[in-house]
């Protein structure tokens, strides 16, 4: 079991993290730290996917001295889909940022349950 | 060799996109014309994609830039999509119309337009979501469709909306997660994006005995992310805030397109990217249907205890996507196309009922409470009418949509394990026994004489709000007395999908 962590540890980490990030996401009461778990969780995948792209002693798949060869290079897919997934990850933590402002002006406060006590109250 | 129809999936995803960045210039009425233009022109070019793929007999790929198979992004489009790609933009058109007599007093002014653009952009992200045949890309669009329906949640500027979209977009951001991680799993097992490259993989890994838990752990990673995106019972804690206090458009589209355009893809990634044998084999499937079972019972109980109609009615989008689930949970031929027969009722019959809802409210001082909406049927006879053909549909009274679901649903309960059949059908009635109870008193309310003559406000005839009625209401009747045509098209629609 141990070994066959330590034969892929950027994985193993990257699935940690996953984990920190997920229960933060699900259990910070504080609006800003949700959105801190959410990247984390985010960046997790990223770090999974870049180390499944990666070949030892490969580079960057970038042509720049004219070497064409297959085997000179890493595989350019999960760079491309990590470059996708931030793209969605920064709209999506722009677009909980603004409904945080809009929360905190309204409330003065950052605690979501305090928030949606507060929104029951005003209600009745 | 292409012929000229089979570019129409691409321009309609293309159509909605960029017809969205031009109505966030667009001053209101302009915008609401060109919304509604782009819809209807989806609509038509959907029915014209019906008759050539009819024809065809089989589905055909539609390659991105001409790139073949492993590098390239494919579009792939059966029977079943054309059907889904003509119902999901007309629902949302009838919900954009009927919603739109209260938009004034729900939107602002000059925020209005923004609120086309969100529609435009999650029409776009259905359509891409039924069409892909990429992975990748369907979890780019699911992105897309969650943003844009949070915001349709927030159109309504209150603070009631303002915590529900923050609810809905943390359960959502679980969901995204989860998919994800189970997307780069499986590209990691596989080295695939597109679906049919990764089925052809999994079935040899499946076969071989390779990394059995580990796509065990996919399909559970992607199954709970796209249950908890549709509100399947335990995660549906956000749905009746969200559904309950936005404005009655956002509502319909929410109840019967989001949540319905994910449960689409479940079912896509059920058939096309690992095979229902391999599905079987992970006996995900039970899970689901224990869950729908539960859910069908849970939504029915929370949906009684409500007095507030618009809560009501989404509690029982609760119950309703139990039933989705159940018939997705069977794991056989006859429960999937009952469950998709239902999610077609479902999506006509719950949009009605939120406009509606939003019409008796209207004529009742503005509450949404039941001791308020006594005589309300009276005061808004056409919304009336509406909800309460919306309600015989839920329960699932003959001649109405609900009532070919549930026989279908019994149908395909005759072919499962005594005891499991017996289950299906216990919970079927219980259920209609719950949903007699919380509909049936709905509508007597809506026709009592008010306690009071209460002071409301004469509502003004809104042509709009009543032809979107009056399709709906024909839709309903169209979908319980004229089903066959239909179920026979998702069957066969269902065996081109794999």
């Amino acid at each position: 079991m141990l070994e066959k962590l330590l034969q892929s540890p950027f994985e193993a980490a990257a699935i940690i993290l996953f984990g920190i990030g997920f229960t933060s996401l699900m259990l910070q009461k504080n609006m800003i730290k949700k959105i801190i778990g959410f990247n984390m969780m985010d960046s997790a995948i990223y770090l999974f996917l870049a180390a499944k792209g990666y070949i030892e002693g490969r580079k960057a798949p970038i042509v720049v001295n004219g070497v064409t060869s297959v085997e000179a290079y890493i595989n350019p897919i999960p760079s491309g889909l990590v470059l996708t997934g931030i793209v969605v990850s920064v709209s999506v933590t722009s677009l909980m940022l603004a409904l945080t402002v809009r929360l905190y002006r309204r409330y003065h406060t950052l605690d979501i349950d305090e928030i949606i006590a507060l929104v029951r109250k005003e209600e009745s | 060799m292409e012929s000229f129809w089979q570019n129409i999936p691409f321009f309609c995803i293309l159509l909605c996109i960029a017809s969205a960045s031009f109505t966030s210039v667009l001053p209101r009425r302009a915008a609401r014309a060109l919304c509604v233009a782009v819809i209807l022109a989806v609509i038509v070019m959907g029915v014209a994609l019906i008759g050539p793929i009819v024809r065809l007999g089989h589905p055909y790929t539609f390659m991105m830039g001409h790139f073949p198979a492993p590098w390239g992004n494919e579009i792939r489009v059966g029977l079943l999509e054309a059907v889904m790609a003509v119902v999901f933009p007309s629902i949302m058109l009838l919900s954009l119309l009927g919603g739109l007599n209260r938009f004034d007093e729900h939107i602002f002014e000059d925020k209005q337009r923004f609120y086309y653009v969100m529609l435009e952009l999650l029409l776009a992200a259905l359509l891409a979501q039924v069409y892909t045949n990429d992975l990748f890309t369907a979890y780019v669009f699911v992105e897309i469709m969650t943003l844009s329906a949070c915001s349709l949640i927030t159109a309504r500027s209150k603070g009631r909306t303002l915590s529900a979209a923050t609810r809905y977009m943390i359960m959502n951001l679980m969901g995204s997660g989860l998919f994800l991680l189970g997307l780069v799993f499986l590209y990691g097992m596989t080295g695939h994006l597109l679906m049919s490259n990764i089925r052809e993989q999994v079935a040899q890994l499946a076969s071989g005995g390779a990394y059995r838990d580990t796509l065990t752990v996919t399909v559970a990673l992607m199954s709970v992310a796209l249950a908890i995106k549709s509100a399947l019972f335990p995660f549906h804690t956000w749905l009746p805030d969200a559904y309950g206090y936005s404005t009655p458009t956002s509502s319909a589209v929410l109840s019967s397109l989001v949540s319905k355009g994910y449960i689409f893809l479940l079912i896509k990634i059920f058939y096309r990217v690992i095979g229902m044998d391999v599905i079987a084999e992970t006996r995900i499937t039970d899970i689901l249907f224990v869950f729908g079972l539960v859910g069908i019972i849970m939504g029915s109980l929370s949906a009684i205890r409500e007095k507030d109609i618009r809560r009501m009615v989404s509690f029982s989008s609760v119950s309703q996507i139990g039933y989705i689930y159940m018939g997705i949970g069977m794991g056989s031929e006859a429960g999937m196309v009952a469950a998709v027969f239902h999610i077609l009722v479902h999506g006509m019959a719950k949009s009605m009922l939120f406009l509606a809802s939003s019409g008796l409210v209207q004529v009742s001082g503005d509450s949404k409470f039941f001791r308020d909406l006594r005589g309300s049927g009276f005061r808004n006879p056409i919304a009336g009418l509406a909800f309460a053909v919306g309600s015989f549909s839920m329960v699932g009274i003959p001649f109405l949509g609900g009532f070919i679901s549930k026989v279908y649903f019994a149908k395909a309960a005759m072919l499962m394990p005594p005891t499991a059949m017996l289950i299906v059908l216990l919970v079927l009635a219980a259920s209609t026994i719950l949903n007699t109870i919380y509909f049936l008193r709905t509508v007597i309310t809506l026709y009592r004489p008010a306690v009071s003559e209460m002071p409301y406000e004469k509502p003004r005839l809104s042509p709009a709000f009543a032809l979107s009625m009056l399709c709906l209401i024909a839709v309903n009747f169209g979908l319980g007395t004229f089903s066959q045509p239909l179920i026979e098209a998702i069957r066969a629609g269902l065996r081109m999908f794999a």
